[in-house]
């Protein structure tokens, strides 16, 4: 097991690797653009391109070029934008992490458990009324862009009903963990909730699926004719079989939330996260920012990965070998 | 009889996590023309994938085959392109290797349209033609896989095989997935297509009476290695490979209060090792009853007796 | 004759429209094997399904009376069924390599059916999961206990699922083709395991099978079925020296064998597995079908007692071999 997570990291250094090279081809070696151009951002003089290209090593070799980026990047974190002059890109996604952590990380919670148990309750239930109208809210929680409902939300939590019913909620924006737990949740009550659901409706179908194979396996048949209660055999034995292609697939959802793909909820509610920050960056082509996120966003999906890989096999004994 | 397939040393290693799998291990044979060469053995023995390596469906890693004289070893999908039509296969689940959204009619013309046989009147009577010859209504023309059964499916497959008037058909477990009643059927179908076509056949499977039934020679396979080549009759009457042997006794036989009391039974120990472990010497001396101390370091030849060849040191028969 | 261990009377099974056991009668004897063989479709592995109340398709419609131990199954609460499953009555099914839950180890599935029926500890459950481990054959069973199925080839994987069926020491082992997916090698071991573990514990066995040969080595009753109806049943000389229901001679027929004369073609029973519309099942199939077949002919006694068949062939029509 120990080698199989030391081979399963060491490969995802590899990938990370062979993606950040691949960034920085696509930014730097393009044919027939100047790099600097591109970073010194729209209508830049003549000095800053030539400041640019000198900081860089545009004048140089590829290899040297990559070298010094990624020394700007993670050695000494000087990379900056050049649309807000003199901002330090490093800090900024710095800042941003922990707001799309918090909200990434609750709202996975809160489909995690909204998913298995309306998928786990349709797949046990079907043949009853319980399970059409358990997938039918799975179906009304996919089929809500998050745009539109976290606008809808704000409408009313922060307008229309915000002196009346919901006059509890603060304010759009972040509240770090510093200024307490309870407002840290507050905060982020709304937004969670909206990105979970999403996720539980496309989970919960996906589950409820996998649990209606399972229930039609041999080893499930098994289990019954040992004389296991239905309970038992539903929870111990098809929903643990079910539940590992699901969480490969959370730890894929969850990588590419943390990486970005959070930015919609983040715009709506305010959030500056990372998705936030990228958001803004292309709105300006701020590439140095652009592939500062781009670069911390695969770190991330390239990361939960890895993870998703091990626990995989914690769950699977089948795949350990491999 | 000339010899129409002949496959010398041949070798195939497949590459698993690092280790080689040696699936057919230095196999020598020969089919010759109009016969029924049966290759028997049990699950992971090599029998399918040696007879995807005469058909040069696979790659060799090592030796040779020759068909009708030609060395095919090493030709290349082009150059094997001619030689296709005369050299086909048959697979155990008809169902997974037809298309589930073309006709019957359609499954069977495919061959026939890809090696050019002529235009679409000439098809289309080729394929009715067919479908008589293997049993099949015309009627059933324009049906879809799902709504033949098992049998008739096998039909379809074994149509799709023929098209082309081969010399050689490698059949693998061709039977084994259809109920007994039926399975009488298929075999039928593959003697009556002998008769009338001139066909040869290698036919693969597991099951000792069917491979009886329908063999002239047969083939014993062992972890990789043919151990055993003999008359149908010699072979089933008095085994020469001590692995044949406790193949036969084996077998569940029907008492119907007619025959001589079977045969004593010889319960092998343990599992088939693994093709990535082979035993040293002989592959079978772990689990021969009849093993002496030289099985265990040197690995003995298929070689020539009076009645038959024997892979083993120390033969039951001559 | 004894009280019977199992007694099955009328059996129905009903799928929606579909009928896929039609009045299904047989009775077992305690330590008696009892071979079930038949085609797909011939209702074999669903009647025993039935007897543990496993059927769970919507629609289905199970009648009859199942009475074992002198007890009506059939109607019986959930909560009842379960402590005559796995406890009374074990059941192992055709596919050793799917029947195990991949993600639990061996030991710990056996020990899993142990304790749902006794009150011990689960250190002394996984004792008894290493003894019976040892006792089908599984070699070094201590370390074997914590392995994975996976990590079981396919002949192991059926024994660990003996094991496991007769943890509890049942009084009936229901076995649905436990050998089909083996190699002949290996299915001559498991048959020999079954036939010393009915010695050593007394179960009845019921084997249910479509190769004639492994009825022929095993069982002591033989019952035929086609297209969910039983043809033909009696003791297993009964049913393979005099067969008399055309299905049987066509299924005995149609096998071939490893000894005696070979024939170029196989007598071979035409058409494709499957019940008749109306009257005797077998009819559409059948070389001797003639006026009284439209209607379906009961199992009835025939001279020689306990051999029953379905067939409306006069004496002199009969075949003897």
């Amino acid at each position: 097991m120990i080698g199989y997570i030391l081979r399963r990291f060491g490969a995802a250094a590899l990938v990370l690797f062979a993606i950040s090279v691949l960034v920085f081809l696509i930014f730097f070696a393009t044919p027939g653009v100047d790099p600097a151009a591109r970073i010194a951002g729209k209508n830049a003089d003549p000095a800053t391109l030539e400041q640019v290209r000198a900081s860089f090593g545009f004048d140089r070799p590829l290899p040297v070029q990559y070298l010094m980026m990624m020394k700007h990047l993670f050695v000494t974190h000087d990379l900056t934008s050049f649309v807000n002059r003199g901002t330090l890109v490093i800090p900024q996604i710095v800042e941003a992490i922990p707001v799309t952590l918090s909200l990434v990380v609750g709202a996975a919670v809160i489909w995690m458990v909204l998913g298995v148990a309306m998928g786990t309750l349709a797949g046990a239930m079907r043949g009853t009324l319980i399970d059409p109208l358990v997938m039918l809210l799975g179906v009304f929680g996919v089929s809500l862009p998050v745009y539109w409902l976290g606008e809808v939300v704000n409408l009313l939590t922060q307008k229309q009903l915000h002196d009346s019913v919901f006059s509890w909620v603060p304010p759009l924006g972040y509240a770090p963990l510093s200024q307490g737990v309870g407002q840290w949740a507050l905060h982020l009550l709304l937004p969670w909730l909206t990105l979970a659901l999403l996720y539980a409706g496309i989970y919960a179908r996906l589950l409820r699926g996998e649990l209606a194979g399972a229930l039609n396996e041999d080893y499930v048949r098994t289990a019954r004719a040992k004389g296991l209660s239905e309970r038992r055999v539903l929870l111990r034995h098809a929903l643990r079989c079910s539940l590992i292609p699901i969480v490969s697939l959370f730890g894929l959802d969850f990588g590419a939330l943390v990486g970005g793909a959070a930015l919609l909820t983040e715009v709506v509610f305010g959030l500056p996260g990372v998705g936030k920050l990228t958001y803004q960056a292309l709105q300006n082509l701020d590439l140095p920012v652009i592939m500062g996120t781009v670069l911390y966003a695969a770190f991330f999906v390239v990361l939960a990965n890895a993870v998703v890989d091990v626990v995989y096999a914690r769950l699977d004994p089948r795949v350990r070998r491999a | 009889m000339s010899t129409l397939l002949k496959a010398t040393d041949v070798v195939k290693h497949f590459r698993t996590g690092g280790h080689a799998v040696h699936a057919v291990n230095q196999v020598s044979l020969e089919v010759r023309s109009g016969e029924t060469l049966g290759v028997v053995g049990e699950s992971g023995c090599g029998k399918s994938t040696l007879g995807r390596c005469l058909v040069r469906l696979t790659d060799l890693t090592s030796g040779s085959v020759e068909f009708q004289g030609q060395d095919i070893t090493r030709l290349s999908r082009r150059a094997l392109r001619p030689l296709r039509p005369a050299m086909q296969l048959v697979f155990q689940d008809p169902y997974a290797s037809l298309n589930p959204r073309r006709t019957a009619g359609d499954a069977v013309a495919e061959p026939l349209r890809i090696h050019g046989y002529g235009d679409a009147a000439a098809v289309r009577n080729r394929v009715a033609e067919l479908f008589d010859l293997v049993g099949l209504a015309r009627a059933h023309l324009d049906r879809y896989p799902h709504e033949f059964s098992g049998g008739q499916r096998q039909r379809i497959g074994i149509a799709r095989a023929i098209a082309l008037d081969p010399k050689l058909v490698v059949a693998d477990e061709p039977v084994s997935a259809l109920d007994v009643s039926v399975q009488a059927q298929v075999l039928n179908l593959f003697a009556d297509l002998q008769e009338e076509l001139g066909l040869t056949y290698v036919f693969i499977a597991h099951d000792l009476g069917v491979v009886r039934h329908v063999s002239d020679r047969i083939a014993v396979m062992y972890l990789g290695e043919v151990v055993e080549v003999a008359e149908a009759e010699d072979l089933y009457a008095a085994p020469a490979h001590p692995y044949t042997e406790a193949l036969l006794s084996a077998v569940p036989e029907i008492d119907d209060g007619s025959g001589t009391p079977r045969r004593e039974r010889i319960v092998l120990t343990g599992d088939v090792p693994s093709p990535i472990d082979r035993p040293s010497g002989c592959s079978f001396h772990p689990r021969c009853p009849a093993a002496q101390p030289r099985c265990r370091t040197e690995r003995p030849p298929l070689r020539q007796t009076a009645t038959r060849q024997v892979a083993c040191h120390y033969p039951l028969t001559p | 004759m004894p009280e019977p261990l199992l007694e099955v009377r009328d059996l129905r099974i009903r799928f929606g429209r579909f009928t896929a056991v039609d009045g299904l009668s047989f009775a077992l004897g305690p330590g008696e094997v009892l071979g079930v063989v038949g085609e797909s479709g011939s209702g074999k592995s669903v009647s025993m399904l039935a007897v543990l109340g496993l059927i769970r398709t919507p629609g289905a419609h199970v009648s009859g009376n199942i009475v074992f131990r002198g007890r009506e199954l059939l109607g019986l609460k959930d909560a009842e069924m379960r402590s005559v499953r796995g406890r009374e009555i074990a059941m192992i099914f055709q596919d050793p390599m799917t029947a195990l839950t991949p993600v639990y180890t061996v030991g710990w599935q056996i020990a899993e059916q142990i304790r749902a029926h006794e009150k011990v500890s689960a250190r002394a459950a996984r004792d008894r999961a290493v003894r019976l481990l040892d006792e089908v054959g599984i070699p070094s069973p201590e370390r074997r206990v914590d392995a994975y199925p996976h990590e079981f080839s396919g002949g192991m994987r059926q024994r660990a699922v003996i094991a496991m069926a007769l943890s509890c020491n049942p009084a009936l082992l229901i076995a649905d083709e436990p050998t089909t997916a083996l190699d002949v090698t290996t299915q001559a071991q498991i048959l020999d395991l079954m036939r010393r573990l009915r010695a050593d514990h007394g179960s009845a066995i019921v084997m249910i099978t479509h190769d004639m040969g492994v009825v022929s080595e095993i069982a002591d009753e033989v019952l035929v079925m086609y297209g969910g109806r039983a043809v033909e049943r009696g003791a297993r000389r009964q049913v393979f020296h005099t067969p008399r229901h055309p299905y049987t001679w066509g299924l005995l027929d149609s096998v071939p064998r490893v000894r005696g004369p070979r024939a170029r073609r196989l007598p071979a029973i035409p058409g494709a597995p499957g019940a008749a519309e109306r009257g005797c099942p077998f009819a559409d199939r059948c070389a001797h079908r003639f006026a009284p077949c439209d209607e379906a002919p009961p199992l009835t006694p025939t001279g020689d007692p306990g051999h029953l068949d379905a067939c409306w062939l006069p004496e002199d029509r009969r075949r003897t071999r």
